[in-house]
């Protein structure tokens, strides 16, 4: 599926752009967004150094752990294929808790270390496992309590009540997140049937 | 009341992080200073990792929409959605929530400028932006740092939960601020 996103992506842009006599655009964007992605890749190197960090003190004191084992009843059902006291689930935690009070910079670099963790479970493929899908599916479509950045657009544009959006916020999330999730076990135990067959 | 609660939260949540883990750390009798660079280690080759899967799929993006062609979808939808009470302005940003972050808030920006925050469009957009990640940004980056390249059918799932957020944020504005 995804190399048919990816081509349509791209063929569609350069077709259009052909129609439309601007193809010069089409070199301008892809070798910006080239370097573009460099650079995120690179401000991305600190603060994953200083959240990694952060996170192996709070692994080593217990504190990970401690926190996978109060969530355990609710992650072992989501992640079935995962033993409980993997040091995934406690990655997969802190990544949700931050995506959740809106620390967007902090949930990357313990997605990725959540990832890494269930990439040690899944036998070196290179195809994603079902709690990889998982995780992703509640990543993706996760709750935001404190939508921080677009409070302060609000609050520079002068709103009278820049916090009134925070409620419809999080009811929208919600809706997408049960989707997701509902969508993710369905896929996911439609596969187990077919891997058994 | 709300804004100064959140705001309190949003503003000590890193410092306290930062002080309250090291400190926790150190009354269990652990190194901290040396656990934390060994842990900060890992941050370099994990960031330089995701690089060639972070590249493809920014130069696809953004070559979809320099050229237009998102414009065209986004005309083309416009009849749809206009029946279920989105406003034609808003499109673009529904187009673009799940392919860009930086986008979706650029695009939000510029549509509180013109509109005002407290416009039913203002709004739409801000509950827009605070609603799902950004699809593509997410599956790249955390499938790459591990060398995913078969997504399965985690795309799908991603995908539905941006059209269900966008469907579910216009059907509450319509509900609150209409």
């Amino acid at each position: 599926m995804l190399n048919v996103v990816w081509l349509i992506l791209l063929a569609s842009g350069i077709i259009v752009a052909a129609i439309n006599g601007n193809i010069d655009l089409v070199t301008e964007a892809a070798l910006g967004a080239a370097k573009g992605a460099v650079e995120v890749c690179f401000d991305l190197v600190g603060i994953m150094a200083l959240w990694l960090g952060i996170m192996k003190i709070a692994e080593q004191g217990g504190l990970v752990q401690g926190l996978a084992r109060l969530m355990k009843p609710l992650m072992v059902r989501l992640f079935p294929d995962v033993p409980s006291e993997h040091p995934a689930m406690g990655a997969i935690i802190l990544n949700l808790s931050a995506n959740m009070l809106g620390l967007g910079n902090a949930a990357t670099p313990f997605g990725m270390k959540a990832m890494q963790e269930l990439q040690k479970l899944n036998n070196g493929s290179d195809e994603a496992s079902a709690a990889m899908c998982t995780f992703l599916a509640l990543n993706t479509s996760c709750i935001t309590l404190i939508p921080a950045t677009i409070i302060g657009v609000r609050v520079s544009f002068a709103s009278a009540n820049p916090t009134e959006i925070v409620g419809a916020c999080i009811f929208a999330t919600a809706i997408a997140m049960t989707i997701a999730v509902s969508l993710d076990y369905w896929f996911r135990t439609r596969s187990r049937f077919k891997g058994t067959r | 009341m709300l804004f100064n609660i959140l705001n309190v939260i949003s503003t000590w949540a890193i410092p306290f992080l930062l002080l309250a883990v090291p400190l926790y750390g150190f009354i269990k009798k652990i190194p901290v200073y040396e656990t934390f660079v060994e842990g900060a280690a890992e941050g370099f080759s994990t960031a330089v990792k995701i690089i060639p899967f972070l590249v493809g799929m920014m130069v696809a993006i953004s070559v979809f929409r320099a050229s237009g062609a998102m414009d065209y979808l986004t005309t083309a939808l416009n009849p749809l959605t206009a029946k279920i009470g989105a406003p034609a302005e808003i499109l673009p940003l529904a187009m673009m929530r799940p392919l860009s972050g930086s986008g979706v808030l650029g695009l939000a920006t510029e549509l509180m400028r013109i509109y005002g925050p407290d416009s039913f469009i203002g709004r739409l957009a801000s509950v827009m932006q605070g609603t799902t990640d950004t699809t593509f940004f997410v599956l790249t980056v955390y499938f790459g740092a591990v060398g995913i390249k078969k997504y399965k059918y985690s795309l799908a799932t991603g995908l539905t939960a941006d059209i269900t957020g966008f469907l579910a944020a216009v059907y509450i504005c319509n509900v609150l601020f209409r």
